[in-house]
This record gives structure tokens, sequence and C-alpha cells, in this order.
């Protein structure tokens, strides 16, 4: 049973030693990045910090306008990316027939997920800025965010219908339901939860978007809240680019701007906890019934 | 679709019962009345001439022509891939969902043709139920699963939903264990007593036939017995068709019985014929085991 060389035991060994070495690389890169806007950004963290504008052309005071900006911002692109992202995953999962052409519409939505950030920006300025006449504001800043996400929303809705076993909607048919009633009644309540969860996971990656709202709404500097939809506003990681690239004293403001990232972290961080918090409520949800 | 879209904007639709010279007579729901009640003897609830069935280009079924008598039982038997559950699905037209699917010939219930161009389909499938091989509860509670049917079709009444969803589990003999805990999940059954609620669900809707895929082929002895049990009781107010792997449960619980061989009906007749005097070779090389 010998065999000339190493054995097969120690290539075993070998192999899962680099495997294990690879995930620790990730774990460490992924610490130290953590630290590092951690312990260079908690310094500047305060109640003034989160509650009040920026001050002395941006050396001091807060980052509130920001953290409400990007709220709005998110918001609004939900309020695009949510209804028809899920209504579009419906048609696609439920109704369309499969056939070459549903084929090339699920390639080309998967394809927009990959377009990069900035060309969606150029393209909310040309149609929403310019085309729509809502000039750089809250409201085409989140219209493009919103089409930014929608690629995404559309696939994690469709995986998320794909979960529901095909017995729920042929026992419906079967005792008479028409096809809205059984999708409505029995394929999307176990499905809602999944849908949600990749919506979140959307939108928590438009909030810290930057490029898609530098040319649609987000303004430089605003000591104020953004009063309706057509107004500009600040947004936190445009904020962030700022203080890190464009302020006339990079140096002296490079501690809020840890402190923005460390802001923005959080945020996104709280988001994505949400979805997974929600996804184990939904498995709980499906093994109990209802 | 449209039609039944609407019936749910009415506060309580009643139940229609297709009678003879088609006038249709309105029955508001008797749980007493067990739907449609005794019917004259060996009458044909479904006939079927010269069908044949393709799925794309492979023919599951050809030239089947096989009349089910009402308030009997008629087992289909035969090996796997003869077409017995194409042929069940055929009637609720459940085959309709599958795509590059085909149908000749004609499927007549109570004399109509159900693949006619005016047949409601959504209607259809209320009148004939389906009972799947696999129990497939909703992730629901008990009672919101068997409430599904008459919910659907139209019926808000808690008074009256809380009738039907009693009747239907005792018809469906689940009652008993379940009347304490209507509110459980579905999911938390058996497997023999999520199949009587599958079968309760069907029954909520106040089917006329019952086609039954191999209803017991995921269940134990002692739940299959019961489902046995249920089936005949079922027999005196309902047409049933059941498909099974099982001859000794096509010849306990069935008044006829049909063999379907590589998509043909061999033959039809009493099961008490069938099982003792076979006319056809191949029927006899079946039941007795010489193979399949």
């Amino acid at each position: 049973m010998t065999r000339k060389g190493i054995s097969k035991y120690t290539r075993e060994k070998a192999a899962f030693s680099i495997l294990r070495i690879s995930l620790f690389l990730v774990l460490l890169i992924l610490g130290i990045i953590l630290y590092d806007i951690a312990s260079k950004g908690l310094g500047v963290i305060s109640w003034e910090f989160l509650t009040q504008p920026p001050r002395a052309g941006m050396t001091a005071g807060g980052i509130f306008p920001a953290m409400v900006g990007t709220f709005y911002v998110t918001v609004l692109a939900a309020l695009l990316a949510v209804p028809l992202g899920i209504a579009t995953a419906i048609y696609l999962n439920e109704y369309a027939q499969k056939g070459s052409l549903t084929r090339l519409i699920r390639i080309s939505l998967r394809n927009l997920a990959g377009v990069p950030s900035i060309v969606f920006g150029l393209f909310g300025v040309a149609l929403f800025v310019q085309k729509f006449g809502w000039g750089a504001s809250l409201l085409a800043a989140g219209m493009t965010l919103g089409l930014l996400t929608l690629p995404v929303t559309v696939t994690a809705a469709e995986e998320a219908l794909k979960t529901v076993p095909r017995s729920y909607r042929e026992g419906g048919l079967a005792l008479g339901a028409t096809r809205w009633q059984m999708i409505s009644t029995l394929v999307l309540p176990p499905a809602i939860p999944g849908m949600l969860t990749g919506v979140i996971l959307g939108l928590a990656r438009a909030a810290g978007e930057t490029a898609p709202i530098l040319f649609t709404g987000a303004a430089f500097f605003l000591p104020f809240l953004p009063g309706s939809p057509f107004s500009q506003f600040m947004a936190l990681p445009y904020h962030l680019f700022v203080l890190a690239t464009q302020h006339h004293d990079i140096s002296t403001v490079r501690p809020l701007a840890y402190g923005t990232a460390l802001v923005l972290l959080v945020l996104v961080f709280l988001l994505n906890l949400g979805a997974i918090v929600l996804r184990y409520r939904f498995r709980g949800h499906l093994q109990k019934g209802r | 679709m449209e039609a039944t879209m609407n019936l749910k904007d009415k506060d309580f639709v009643p139940f229609k019962e297709e009678q003879p010279n088609s006038s249709r007579v309105v029955v508001y729901y008797d749980p007493k009345s067990n739907g449609t009640g005794k019917r004259p003897a060996r009458k044909e609830k479904v006939k079927v001439e010269k069908l044949a069935f393709y799925y794309g280009t492979k023919q599951a079924l050809q030239n089947i022509n096989l009349d089910i008598i009402a308030n009997e039982v008629t087992a289909l038997i035969g090996p796997s891939g003869c077409g017995k559950t194409t042929y069940l699905r055929i009637i609720n037209r459940m085959n309709d969902l599958i795509p590059g699917s085909r149908i000749e010939g004609k499927v007549l219930i109570d004399g109509e043709d159900i693949y006619g161009p005016e047949v409601d389909v959504v209607e259809l499938r209320r009148r004939v139920g389906l009972v799947f091989q696999q129990p497939n509860p909703f992730p629901k509670s008990i009672y919101e699963n068997v409430a599904y049917g008459p919910r659907i079709h139209g019926i808000r009444k808690k008074s009256l939903l809380d009738e039907i969803v009693e009747e239907s589990l005792k018809q469906a003999a689940l009652w008993d264990e379940v009347k304490d805990r209507f509110k459980d999940s579905a999911l938390s059954l058996s497997g023999g007593q999520q199949q009587r609620l599958c079968i309760a669900r069907v029954l909520a809707v106040r089917p006329e036939i019952l086609l039954m895929d191999e209803p017991t082929s995921a269940l134990d002895p002692v739940a299959t017995q019961r489902i046995e049990d249920l089936i005949r009781t079922l027999a005196s107010n309902y047409t049933i068709i059941i498909v099974t792997h099982n001859m000794q449960q096509a010849a306990r619980i069935s008044d006829t019985t049909a063999f379907f061989l590589l998509g043909e009906m061999v033959e039809q007749g009493k099961t008490s014929q069938i099982f003792t005097r076979p006319r056809d070779r191949r029927t006899e090389e079946y039941i007795t085991g010489r193979f399949g």
C-alpha cells in the first residue's frame, strides 16, 4: 500500500493547510481594515459629530446632514427598486414563457448588475437630471441608485421565488385557485422574507455608492437638511470622498474622514444585520408554519 | 379567470352545481348534503374517447377509451411510466401546466367536453380534486389549510368556514386528532395525518370527483390502512379514481380496475374479474407478478 513520494495523507494535510492559510489571510486583511478605520475614526465620534452639520470649512462639526441625505436617498432607491424588482421577478419566474426571449432578458439583467456604477451615474444625469428636468436632486440621485439596485433586487427576488416548492403551486392550482390567487397566497408569503433579504443587501451596497450620486445630486457642502425631493443633499460616501481628496486641508480633516467611514460602515453593517435577522426568522417561520 | 377573480369581491358565493338539463341551480352550501348526494347506479361520470397525449414529441398515451362510473372507486394499475398518472392529471387538466404537451380525443364529465373552448379550468379543478403522491400541506395552520379552498372560492364568513373545516376534517377522519390544535402548523402533523389533511383540503371545496395519485406510497402500513378505509367511506359520495402501484390495494378498495401498459389501456373490468379472470394475457402476467 505504500507509494513512492509523498503519501496521500501528507498531500491532504498540505491541501488543507493552504486552504486554512487563505482563509486566515482574508480574515487578516478584513481585520486590518476594520481596525484601521475603527481606531482612527472612533476618536472623533461624539454626540456632536452625529447630530451637527460640518462647521468651519468642514474642519469641525459633524456629519448629520450627510447621514440624513444617505438615509433619504436610500429610501428613494428602495421605493423604485423594491416594487419594480419584485414585480419583475414574479413576472419572469411565474408568468413568462420559458423561451429564448426570457433567457435573453435574464442574461441582460445579470449583465446590468455588472455595469460599473459610474455608468449608472452618467445615465442618471442624462435621464433624470437633464431629460426629466429634475436637476441635481435627491430624487434624481435616489432613482439612479434605485436603477443600480434593480438587477440585484430582481435576481434576489427570483431566487427567493425559486425556493418555494412546486408542490405548493400544484396544490393550490388543483384546488381551483387562479394563477394569481396561487401566487399571492401560496408563493409570495414564504418568498417575501427571502426577497427582502436580497433587497436589503442590494440597498446596503447602494447606500455606500459614490459614483452614481456624484453628478446626480450630492452636494460638496450644505449646512442644512434637504427640504424637498428636488433639493441637493450631502451623503456619507461623497462626504468621505470630499474629506479624503477634495478638501483644502486634507491632513487636518483626516480624522473626520475616518469618523465618516466608520459611521458608513456601521450603517451598512446594521442593514446587513437586519437582512440576517430576517433570514433567520424566515427559516423559523417555515418550520413552524404560521 | 376573470370571472373567478370577481367572485372574490362578493361577500359569499355559494358553490354551484351542474344539474342535468343545464339549468344551473344555485345550491347554498349545506355541509350535510355532501355535495351531490346519491346518483343512479352505474352512471358514467367521466367518458374518455380515443384519448392520446404527448409530452413534446413523446407519446405518453394512445387510443384510451376508459369510462369512469359515478360513485365508484376506479383503480388504475400498471408498471411505472405506463401513463396512469398522465391519464389522472388529464381529468382535471393539471397537464395543461406542462409546456409542449398536447392532447387528442375527447374527455367528457357529465357529458361536457372539459377541453372545450368555453370551459373554465379553474372551476373544473374545483369540481375535480387531486390528492398528490407526497402529502403537500401548505406551510400554514391546520385550519388555514382546509379553509384555503373555500376562501379562494369567495367564502368569507367565519362561521361558515368553521363549519366547512369541521365537516371536511370529519369526512377525512382527521377531526378527532386535530380538533384541539387547529392553530398548529400543518407541517407538525405526521405523514399519514398530512395526507388526510390534504384529502380534507380537497373535500372542503366540495368536488364531485377525487383523483388520487398513489396517495399512500409515502406512508407506513397503519396510515395506509386508514387512508384505504377513508377511500371506501368516501366512495358513497364521490367518484374516485386512484393510481396505485400496490395491487393488493387496488383489489381491496376498488370497484373497477383498469390496467395500463406502455401508454395503452389493456383491460378494464370489475376488480374481482380483473384479479381472478383477466381477459388479456398481459394483465394476467402483471397481476401474477411476472413483470412490472
